[in-house]
């Protein structure tokens, strides 16, 4: 079974066709990887799948369950878990408890929980406690964690919202652009943390520019230019595909110059 | 030799300083108590309006949202007590009871709709509603008396037991607020309250976490909306008298200058706030035609050397690496 279908799934902004009857298919388990040049697209594709934005046509399927035009919330609570292009943290908060966040679906209890604080909601939170602690170690800041999510530096801060997003114990993990502002030796742990996430069996979809990340990380990779989807397959045949060259490069007529 | 006491004093300071705010609050409360008299009943003002601060502090510290129309809750539940006390007879906590499910409910209906609204809007929304509030207390004679407002609440107390002396009624007030405090706290450590504190950060992130962000912002509302109409009831029940003036504009203003002073989104910061700022006039009050200005003066200097509150002072003590 396939865990996320898009058909033919449009939105227009005016009379910007921004995504155009895009058809995709992600199946469980590795790794699959959007591509494309800027502003085709890709980040709005994001914003459609997690909804964070409706589309105008088409429909989208998540582990067999029709999710089109749902809230952000009630999609994250299905197990689909989202990250942002530029890093969207709770920065007065320590790392620790941004991450203790994530845990939020993964636990029950509301105002009366709270004050009463009963015995297996104490439980509850010594386990988010050690919950955060391994996922801080999984990607490499566990000597960050009473650190306030502000201080990290960039590339941290990327790793940091990756682990409060796996808190929620994603069945799908969306990474918008993971590697955007990372130098070569993060991004080369970046390319480590999501290889081991797929391996722990999350199923990753990233969209990146960074073709490096691209090809050491994915197992399937979708091409989209101006809003359509021009080609998909492993990384190496979509690398020498003419469309993609074309839609990179430019082609003879420069339509996309 | 020396560098190494400084760093181990300094420690020891940054140690203690978290604690700082509260001793210092409390230490006036009871030197009130001991003392008597006038700064009993200032003292007393200024442990309601750390209730209401503190309900306040769920709200805009927590939550990180704004609102401006809180004193209509302490405004309806103070209503309530004194109608349902001075002209019905009811006890004062079947009273209170009332009340405060007549603000609650006000806060269910009004919230609802107004947290759809963002920043500015949803603060000029809640602040048009702390005005319907006043401009009914001053319409509606029949049972608000208008302008003349009710006299004759009677002080607080169950059945047949009453807390007469003003040093019972601050020590009452006291109680009270401990509780309300550790009620505040204990939100704020726990899932809902992290929950809070994230959509305060960023909606879009709590959102792609699964976090509800219209619930929980509704949730906060009602709280901030139930500490505000404990504070409207008991303040009606200490002076024995209801007015609209008691929960006009000035009760906003002075509560926000209260958080702010006291610190936003800390634990201490209500009651440290309320205790510094109803202090402030009467410090101030040798000073005659001055008073005013000094009280002005006094609020500039300690937010450009406290910018995040005089309970959030200990913490620019720095630590050593080492601790």
């Amino acid at each position: 079974m396939t865990l996320l279908v898009l058909e033919r799934v449009t939105r227009r902004f005016g009379g910007l066709v921004a995504v155009d009857a895009v058809d995709l298919s992600v199946a469980p388990g590795g790794v699959t990887a959007i591509i494309g040049p800027n502003g085709a697209g890709k980040t709005t594709l994001f914003h459609l799948i997690s909804g964070f934005q409706t589309p105008d046509l088409g429909r989208i399927t998540f582990q067999g369950r029709d999710i089109t035009g749902e809230p952000p919330e009630r999609i994250a609570a299905h197990g689909l878990v989202r990250t942002f292009q530029l890093v969207q943290l709770f920065r007065d908060l320590t790392a620790i408890e941004n991450v203790k966040v994530g845990c939020h679906l993964q636990t029950r209890g509301g105002v009366l929980t709270a004050l009463v604080r009963p015995k297996g909601a104490r439980e509850a939170e010594t386990q988010v406690t050690a919950t955060a602690r391994e996922l801080l170690a999984f990607v490499g800041l566990d000597a960050s964690a009473e650190l306030p999510a502000s201080a990290l530096t960039y590339g941290r801060q990327r790793l940091l919202e990756i682990a409060r997003a796996l808190a929620a114990k994603p069945k799908l993990l969306l990474l918008d652009e993971p590697a955007a502002g990372l130098n070569s030796e993060e991004t080369r742990l970046l390319a480590a943390a999501i290889r081991r996430i797929a391996a722990g069996g999350t199923t990753v979809l990233l969209i990146e520019h960074d073709m490096n990340l691209v090809m050491t990380t994915a197992d399937t990779v979708a091409v989209l230019d101006f809003g359509k989807k021009i080609a998909e397959g492993t990384p190496r045949s979509v690398r020498e595909d003419p469309a993609v060259v074309a839609a990179y490069l430019g082609t003879a007529e420069g339509a996309h110059a | 030799m020396t560098t190494s006491r400084n760093i181990i004093w300094r420690d020891r300071l940054a140690a203690v300083a978290p604690a700082l705010p509260w001793t210092i609050a409390l230490a006036i409360l009871g030197y009130a108590f001991l003392a008597g008299g006038y700064l009993v009943t200032v003292m007393s003002f200024a442990l309601i309006y750390a209730i209401f601060v503190t309900g306040l502090n769920v709200f805009m510290g927590y939550a990180g949202q704004v609102t401006f129309g809180h004193n209509a809750f302490a405004a309806l539940s103070g209503y309530g007590s004194a109608v349902l006390t001075a002209s019905y007879g009811w006890q004062p906590l079947t009273a209170f009871a009332a009340g405060m499910a007549l603000a609650l409910g006000g806060a269910l209906v009004v919230g609802y709709p107004t947290l759809r609204l963002k920043g500015h809007y949803l603060a000029m929304a809640t602040l048009a509603i702390g005005l319907i509030v006043y401009e009914v207390a001053v319409q509606w004679q029949a049972v608000t008396g208008g302008y003349m407002g009710i006299s004759g609440i009677p002080p607080l107390g169950v059945g047949g037991f009453e807390i007469m002396s003003d040093r019972a009624q601050l020590a009452f007030l006291l109680l009270v607020l401990v509780l309300a405090t550790w009620s505040a706290m204990r939100l704020r450590a726990s899932r809902f309250g992290r929950a809070l504190v994230a959509i305060a950060g960023s909606e879009d992130a709590a959102r792609a976490l699964g976090i509800d962000v219209a619930h929980y912002k509704l949730m906060a509302f009602l709280i901030s909306a139930a500490y505000a109409a404990l504070a409207g009831s008991l303040f009606v029940h200490v002076v024995g008298f209801v007015s609209p003036e008691v929960f006009g504009l000035h009760m906003v203003v002075l509560a926000f200058t209260m958080l702010y002073v006291g610190g936003i989104g800390t634990a201490a910061g209500p009651l440290v706030g309320a205790v510094i700022i109803s202090l402030l006039p009467e410090t101030f009050r040798a000073l005659k035609d001055y008073q005013d200005l000094a009280y002005g003066a006094g609020l500039i200097l300690l937010l450009i050397y406290a910018p995040k509150g005089l309970a959030a002072l200990g913490r620019l003590i720095p630590r050593s690496k080492e601790s």
